[in-house]
């Protein structure tokens, strides 16, 4: 049960002056459960690359796997692939049509062929799962506030039950306390659902703090893919293709330095906080 | 799957007719027009499609990117040569039930098929070659006169431009939006004509608070400017005509005389 990209080029408004080659010879393999962070400058290709993975967006030449099945084989069921893998544009909020939020979340598994009972079964445990109160189900999603209205569209992929959920930076434009909500929540589905996650993200602390693997894009390549500590410790290269580290991974080094003992790839709060706990538990103990 | 749309589509190049100046180049489009309803033999004709040719060619625009806007008129193209082919009265050449195909009805087919894909191929290279901002300002300026008599020129620009910068916009919006719904299982494809415009709701209702959102954003940005119509505004680039627009104008005219006298004496 994995998702495997072989060779996958895409090349926007090919043969005209405006070619694009925005994707150039990727080759991923996600397994099942994993929780994938990517980040990339804008124009990295990080959007085109999620857009092929529930088939959106047909690769200009390579291959697909879901699950061993060729993606681009003509018997191939697209519709089910787009169920399976829930897909979450960037301000997802734009989506919202329906006269409330309750029927706009029934709409995805509707078109999955559901009953109508089925699809409100659905829909309410979506809209459950990422903590939107109840009282705002019935009403118009236009009277929402912009975090409750994300929440709602991200509602509305969830209740067609993905096996993979991606989300294209579902925290742009949302104040701190409805960022970490939000990923709060992403997190949560990882863990009590074993939902594979994939997070597109500009936020390193973020993408730092959640994911257990870190996929970097440069110009449509991928230049970096491993688990955060890793990744973060070529913090100088991030740096050249306009991205960085975590400020504490930058705090560590900085500590190293000026001669305190503490481990220099700290990417989270956490994790920055324990080590310089036990740096200076050491010093105390050779006293 | 949208973005394939060329309508009004800016080709950018760095040729002569790119750097003229707007207004030379609508004055040249009207022109052209004309002279397309002017010829009415082969002589006028031969004229018309070497200007055609000899523009093509400077522009420096692929022949293939201006046919691609011609895929829109096939329709009516089919519908104006059938009506000129049966509906002509003249001398019968061919005759079935109650049609007749007649000479005259041969000749006016041809040249009125002609027109139409000149008077496309022409009016593309405007576009293609004009940026929309360059070409509302010239429309600006060149209709200024008209605010003598209250018609109000810089507004009827200003919102063209906008209207203009906003189609690229939504097309994206619409695509933009259009997959966000295929990714909630939307299907805008099968089904028939009921069944299709039930489907486009989901699209069009996220498209209009989209569009109604951006032009209030919109608005808002150009009063926080300070925006108070056209009375004393000033342009950042503002018109000029060179050397090379007055040559232009002198080929302009020489063309058009040459076709009206193709017409008088041939």
């Amino acid at each position: 049960m994995s998702i495997i990209l072989d060779k996958v080029n895409y090349i926007y408004s090919e043969k005209t002056a405006y070619e694009i080659h925005a994707l150039k010879d990727i080759n991923l393999k996600i397994d099942d459960g994993e929780f994938i962070g990517v980040i990339g400058h804008t124009g990295s290709g990080k959007s085109t690359l999620i857009q092929h993975l529930n088939g959106l967006m047909k690769a200009s030449s390579g291959g697909i796997y879901y699950n061993g099945q060729d993606i681009y084989d003509a018997d191939y069921d697209k519709k089910d692939l787009r169920r399976k893998v829930g897909l979450v544009f960037q301000y997802p909020e734009h989506q919202l049509f329906e006269t409330t939020v309750f029927a706009d979340v029934c709409f995805g598994p509707k078109n999955c062929g559901l009953s109508r009972k089925e699809s409100e079964l659905k829909a309410f445990t979506a809209l459950r799962s990422v903590g939107l109160p109840e009282d705002y189900w019935y009403r118009s999603p236009f009277e929402l506030s912009g975090g409750q209205k994300r929440r709602a569209a991200i509602a509305g992929v969830l209740a067609m039950e993905p096996e993979v959920l991606v989300l294209d930076e579902p925290t742009a434009g949302l104040d701190p306390k409805g960022r970490d909500e939000i990923l709060d929540q992403v997190a949560s589905l990882h863990r009590e659902r074993k939902m594979t996650i994939i997070l597109v993200s500009h936020s390193m602390e973020d993408v730092a703090k959640y994911v257990g693997r870190l996929i970097v894009m440069n110009h449509g390549s991928v230049l970096y893919d491993g688990m955060p500590k890793e990744v973060f410790a070529h913090y100088r290269e991030l740096e050249e293709v306009g991205l960085a580290a975590p400020q504490v991974t930058y705090l560590m080094h900085e500590l190293r330095k000026r001669g305190i003992p503490a481990n220099g790839v700290a990417t989270t709060l956490e994790e920055a906080k324990q080590s310089i706990l036990q740096a200076f538990a050491e010093k105390n103990n050779r006293k | 799957m949208l973005r394939d749309i060329t309508i009004g589509q800016y080709y950018p190049g760095d040729s002569v007719i790119h750097k003229l100046d707007p207004r030379t180049k609508l004055m040249a489009t009207l022109i052209y027009i004309l002279s397309l309803f002017v010829f009415r033999n082969v002589a006028g004709f031969a004229a018309v499609t070497f200007a055609l040719v000899f523009i093509i060619v400077l522009s420096q625009v692929p022949f293939g990117f201006m046919v691609k806007g011609l895929k829109a008129i096939v329709i009516i193209l089919i519908i104006t040569a059938l009506f000129n082919l049966f509906l002509t009265p003249g001398d019968a050449l061919v005759t079935f039930w109650k049609l007749k195909i007649t000479r005259e009805g041969l000749k006016n087919t041809a040249f009125m098929t002609v027109r139409l894909i000149y008077l496309v191929l022409g009016s593309s290279i405007l576009t293609l070659t004009t940026t929309p901002n360059q070409l509302t300002d010239g429309m600006e300026k060149a209709l200024r006169p008209f605010n003598k008599i209250h018609v109000p020129v810089h507004e009827i620009a200003m919102m063209m431009s906008i209207a203009l910068r906003f189609i690229p916009i939504l097309i994206e919006e619409t695509d933009k939006i259009m997959k966000a719904q295929l990714a909630r299982g939307a299907d805008f494809e099968s089904g028939n004509i009921v069944k299709k415009a039930k489907a486009m709701v989901p699209l069009l209702v996220p498209l209009f608070i989209s569009a109604f959102r951006r032009a209030n954003d919109l608005a808002l940005a150009m009063e926080a400017r300070c925006y108070h119509g056209g009375e004393g505004r000033t342009k950042m680039k503002p018109l000029k005509y060179r050397g090379v627009d007055g040559v232009a104008y002198l080929v302009i005219f020489g063309y058009f005389i040459a076709v009206i006298s193709l017409r008088i004496w041939m």
